[in-house]
This record gives C-alpha cells, structure tokens and sequence, in this order.
C-alpha cells in the first residue's frame, strides 16, 4: 500500500461519511457543516489526482461561495435551528435494498471496463505548462474557446434570471421612484 | 504533488497551534457555570423572542452575485497565466468574456439588484 | 560541510538533512521531518509576531495618534503588554452559550487561525526562503483567505444568538463582496508575469515593480484586502458601537483571543503579500547574493505596507455598510474589471507601438484612473445640482 494509496483510502472515507451525514442530519445548519467537510474532502481528492488547479478552484468556488451561498439559502427557510422531523420514513429498507442492487449492478458493469480494471496511469501533462496548455486551449479556436464564450453567456443568464425572480415586487419600485 | 505536502503539514500544525491555548484555558480557568452566566447577551436584558431574525433577501442576492463573478475570475485565471504567449484575437477573447459578464453586472446595476435596503 | 555565511537557510537546512540522514532514517522520512520543522516554526513566528509583537505595535501606534501615552507600564514601553493580556485571556472562565453548537463553536477560532497561518506557507522570505512554491499559488492564497471568511460565519451561527448571526451574514457579505476585486486585481500581477506561482510573480519584478506598471490593480488589491479583512475603515464587523462586537459577542477567553490574533495576522499577511506581488518581495540590490538582504528588503517593505495600513485605520471613520457594497459593486469591481481589460489590450499594443512596456503601462493606468476620476466627478456633480435644485422647489413652493 502506498501512501497514495492509503490517503486515498482516507480522504475518500472522510468524503463519504461527510456526505452521509448531509443527508441524514436532523438539523439543516449541521447537514451544511457537513457538505463543508465533504467538499473538502473532494478538493483533497483533487490533489491526489495531481489536478491541483480544480482543487484550488473547488476550495474557492465551492466552499468559498457556494457553501455560503447555501447557508443563506438555508437561513431564509424558517424554523432552520429547529430539528425538521424524522429522517426516515417506514419503507426505508426498500430505498436501501434498492440502492444496494443498483450500486452492486453498476461496480459489476464497471468492472469489465479495461481502463478501470487496474491502476490508472499517471497524466499525460507536463505539470510546468499545464496552466499556461489549460489557458491556451480555451480560447484556442480548434479548441474550447466556444464553451469558453458559452459559459460566460450562462453566467449572464443566470445572474439575469436570478434578479428577476428574486427582486422585491414593484410595489416597492413604485415607492423607490419616488425620490 | 510533493509541493502540497507543506501544506498538508502547515495546516494541521495551525490548528494545533490554536488549539493549544484554548486547550490550555480549558485546563486551568475556573469553571462555576450558573444561569446567569450561560444566557445568551442581548445588551444587557432578558433575550425576547426565537433566537432567529427574519433573514433579508438582499443577503442571498448579494451572495448570488458573488458566486457568479467568482466563477468568471477562476475562469480568468488560465487565460491570465497564458497570457504571454496569446496571439491578440486570443486576447481579445478573454476580453469579450471580460464585457459579457460586465454587461450582467450594469444590468443588476440598472435593476437596482445592488441596493442594500 | 562548511557554514555558508552567504546563504544560511539552505546550510541551515543541509546540515540538519545530514543530521537526520545520519542517524539512518530514510530519505523520504528526512524530507517530511524537514518540512514539519519548517512548518512549525512558521506558525509559530507567524503567531508570536501577530500576537505579541504586532498587538502592542497596534496600542502604541494609536495610543501615540490620539495624543496619550499607551500601554507604558508591563515592561519598557510596555512590551509585555500582550503577554499579560495573554495570560488574562487564558485564566478567564471558558463560556460556552447555552444552545450553542458546542463543536463548531469551538472549531471557529481554530479556523480562523488556520486560513491566516496558511497563507504563509506561499509567501517568499528570500530568494530561495518559501515553504513550497505551489504553481497555483495565487489562488491558494485567495482558497485560503475564504477559509477564514467561512470560519467566521461558523462562529456567528453556532453562538446561538441573534447579535452574533447578525453580525456573521453582515460580515460574511463584506468579505464576500470585497473578494471578487480582490481576485480579479490579482489577475494583473499573474498576466504580467506569466505564472500564478508567488515565487515566479517575484522573479518577474526583476524588471520592474508591479507597482509601476499596474498602480491601478496596486491600489484595487490594497484597497479591497483590506476591506476583506475587516480593517478601519470597513471595521462595521466589529463596531462595539454598533452591534456588540458582531459574531464574536460569545466568544470569551482564548476562543476570542484566537480570533484577535487571527485578524491581526491577517492584516499582516495582507501587508506581505502587497510588499510580495506588487512591491518586488525580496528584491532588491544585493539581495541574489546574501539571501539574508532579501529577508531584510522583505521586512522592510511588509513594515511599511502594515504602517501605512495601521495610519489609515486610525485616522479615517468608520463606513456604513451601503456606502461600503455599494462602494464594492458600483465602483471596484468595474474598475477591476477594466483595469485587467486595459492591462490585456496594453501589454499586446506595446511591442506594435514600439514604446518600452513599462511606459505603456503607466500611460494606461494613468488614463484609466483619469477616466474612473472624471466619472466619479460627473456623479458628484449630478448629486449636487440635484441637492441644490430641491430647496429652491420648496422655497417656491412655501412661498405662497
């Protein structure tokens, strides 16, 4: 067992318990807590990966402004510090049977992949150019600079329509006009 | 990824380096809890009310705004870093993805989506 | 292995390898024993610096600007002021909050100190003086620095207390609002230098401090880290005035010392890496040399950007908190966005015009400031001559 091996092991561990308890915290300000975690732990995986720029991004992206982003988005629900119910309803050993097959099926189809069987390779990419080929391809015009334009357009969109389903009603536009 | 081995050294080595103190305090200050002193400080008076305020949507919008201009700078920053090896057009393409986002942000401008009411 | 006067942290770290390599550990295991001594003592100098040296430097220097004396009698000139404020801290009772999140409310400070000692491990001392010079080293340190905005949200929501999460989203949504002109100024230095590695964004001020050829994103990064960390005169987070302190209204003992000494390290760490991506870091005359000129060039240049700093904080007031988004929103963050536009364009045009690039440069920022100048100026006349247009309407309109 190497030690990539064994951090491996260990980061994708913390990840899985993090997520699990996400999804079953009673109370909503400790399931985000936990997706914290569970974020960071995927960012370590990054690392692992020698894809050390998407982990730094992960960290900025993800924890630094869509954590937070969902923190508020669970303070503006009432009752957040209260404990919201049970979390499992009477049928969950179905859920769980099923879930149990379907992950069973996909490890076996997955299995008979050649690529997946043994080790990975290492990357194909020099880690000196790699930001310098990253940035170049994506406004490269054989390349990616189409998603590039692309996600920008998304961007805009989605600020656009966030404002307008999120503004205060006209109402009180009326009454900012005023002055 | 030997780089990130500092890292994952420094960063555990902060956390125990604060812990340190706190653990300290926690060895060797008093502990005479009473009602009084566990009570939640609302300046000086009794606490009214659910320990939860109504919670303005500005604070959301705000933090929307944020996650999208975080994304166009981390997109931003491979392009910066080639930089110096781009041919103008090439440039020019980060530019127009530069004004599309600053196109968005005049729209919230004129929307009033900015005002913290 | 003789000592090598001119370059003693590499002998430093040669002799203490064939130390360990002696005694017959492996040489991975030698490599990991190195880099947790050199952990260690980073966060440990980072920690001794900000709590005892820069807290006192704090007290005195406002103490001496608004014309009293300061802490004068624990020691000469008071220099062990901090100390025994770090003694009292540690005897205090340890309060935790009925209701509070018991886990998290203690994780908080430790977060706190953990974003502002991490930003270190990137910052170059001397030429060959960083802990790693990650290739994403920017980033990081913009990773790092939302670790601690995270931190503080943390304690404000686990204090179970209406004033403290008050105080937490007000902070959060400063910190959040002022990081994006932060990013996108620190896209400047890493265009101009063609790397996002701290250690390759000094090297390339060899040839010119950034500060000269981007004074614009100089002045966008200055002005918004400081913002970000909550420094006068964007301190709403912690106005006593105002709402109690704001998230840390629970926090009493070394919890609160935590995270004291966590936001005046990081208003050191935004004075280091200032000097370190703007102001050329370790260069300086000399300093290729004896690597220990560089640390004193280093010290030099962080000192000065932490002076300038601690004078603005206490001379100006406080900001309220819409003049300060609006300020953020409205004005910073198009002036970032156009100041990386302008950078792009310039840095293209130099060689077609022919012009040494360190003058393209200026001549751009320069208009550019011009330009942000006249548009602030033709708002202020806009609001003007609606003020002075308002009482002549009532007078009209009392008259009769």
């Amino acid at each position: 067992m190497t030690l990539v091996q064994i951090l491996f092991l260990l980061f994708g561990l913390v990840t899985l318990l993090a997520s699990l308890m996400v999804v079953t915290s009673p109370k909503l300000v400790h399931a985000a807590f936990w997706l914290i975690l569970a974020l960071a732990g995927v960012a370590a995986l990054f690392i692992l990966l020698e894809a050390t720029f998407l982990a730094v991004v992960q960290v900025v992206v993800y924890i630094g402004a869509i954590a937070i982003l969902i923190i508020f988005a669970v303070m503006l629900t009432r009752r957040v510090m209260h404990d919201t119910g049970p979390q499992v309803n009477r049928s969950w050993w179905v859920a769980l049977l099923v879930s149990l097959v379907l992950f069973g099926g996909l490890v076996l189809m997955l299995a008979q992949v050649p690529a997946l069987a043994g080790t990975p390779a290492p990357l194909m990419v020099d880690q000196e150019t790699l930001l310098e080929d990253l940035g170049r391809a994506l406004v490269d015009a054989d390349r990616y600079v189409l998603p590039f334009e692309l996600a920008s357009v998304l961007l805009m969109a989605s600020m656009i329509g966030a404002i307008f389903v999120a503004r205060p009603p006209s109402g009180s536009e009326e009454r900012s006009g005023e002055r | 990824m030997e780089q990130w081995a500092f890292v994952a050294l420094l960063l555990p080595v902060a956390l125990m380096i604060a812990a340190l103190p706190m653990a300290i305090q926690r060895l060797i200050a008093p502990r005479k809890p009473n009602a009084m002193k566990l009570s939640t400080y609302e300046c000086g008076i009794e606490t009214v009310g659910d320990t939860w305020v109504q919670f303005k949507v500005q604070y959301y919008i705000f933090a929307l705004i944020f996650v999208i201009f975080d994304i166009e700078a981390v997109f931003l920053f491979p392009w910066a870093v080639a930089y110096g090896k781009l041919a103008l057009y090439m440039v020019l393409e980060g530019v127009m993805f530069i004004l599309i986002l600053a196109a968005g942000l005049v729209y919230l401008w004129r929307k009033g989506a900015l005002e913290w009411i | 292995m003789d000592f090598n006067f001119q370059d003693p942290f590499t002998s430093i770290g040669e002799l203490l390898r064939g130390l360990l390599l002696g005694w017959g550990l492996a040489p991975g295991l030698v490599s990991l024993i190195l880099m947790l001594l050199g952990a260690l003592v980073l966060a440990g100098f980072a920690m001794t610096l900000a709590g005892v040296f820069l807290t006192w430097l704090d007290r005195k220097l406002a103490a001496r600007i608004q014309d009293r004396l300061g802490p004068n009698r624990v020691g000469p000139f008071g220099i062990f002021q901090p100390i025994a404020d770090a003694i009292k801290l540690i005897t205090k009772e340890d309060i935790i909050p009925e209701g509070a999140e018991r886990a998290i409310f203690k994780l908080a400070p430790m977060l706190a100190v953990m974003s502002a000692v991490g930003i270190w491990a990137v910052v170059p001392f001397a030429p060959r003086l960083i802990g790693t010079d990650l290739n994403v080293g920017v980033l990081y340190i913009v990773a790092v620095g939302a670790i601690g905005t995270l931190s503080i949200m943390m304690g404000g929501m686990a204090s179970n207390n209406k004033y403290a999460m008050l105080g937490a989203f007000r902070t959060v949504a400063q910190m959040v609002a002022y990081e994006i002109p932060m990013v996108i100024a620190l896209l400047v230095p890493t265009m101009l230098a063609g790397t996002m590695g701290v250690g390759g964004i000094v090297e390339a001020q060899r040839g010119g401090w950034f500060i000269v050829l981007a004074p614009v994103a100089t002045l966008l990064f200055f002005v918004s880290a400081m913002a970000e960390a909550g420094r006068a005169p964007f301190d709403l987070l912690e106005a006593e005035s105002e709402i109690v302190a704001g998230y840390n209204v629970e926090y009493s003992g070394m919890k609160f010392g935590m995270f004291y000494v966590a936001e005046f390290l990081h208003g050191v760490t935004i004075a280091a890496l200032t000097a370190t991506l703007f102001l050329g870091g370790w260069l300086g005359p000399g300093a290729q040399q004896f690597p220990l000129l560089g640390l004193v060039y280093f010290a030099i240049k962080t000192a000065f950007v932490y002076l300038v700093i601690s004078l603005i904080r206490f001379s100006m007031p406080r900001i309220r908190i819409d003049h300060l988004l609006a300020f953020n929103w409205k004005l910073l963050t198009p002036l970032a966005l156009a100041a990386v536009i302008v950078t792009a364009i310039a840095d293209k045009l130099a060689p077609a015009l022919g012009w040494n690039r360190a003058v393209v440069h200026l001549t751009a920022n320069i208009l550019l400031a011009w330009a942000t100048f006249e548009a602030l100026r033709a708002y202020a006349r806009g609001i003007r001559q609606r003020v002075e247009v308002q009482p002549a309407a009532v007078e009209t309109g009392g008259a009769d």
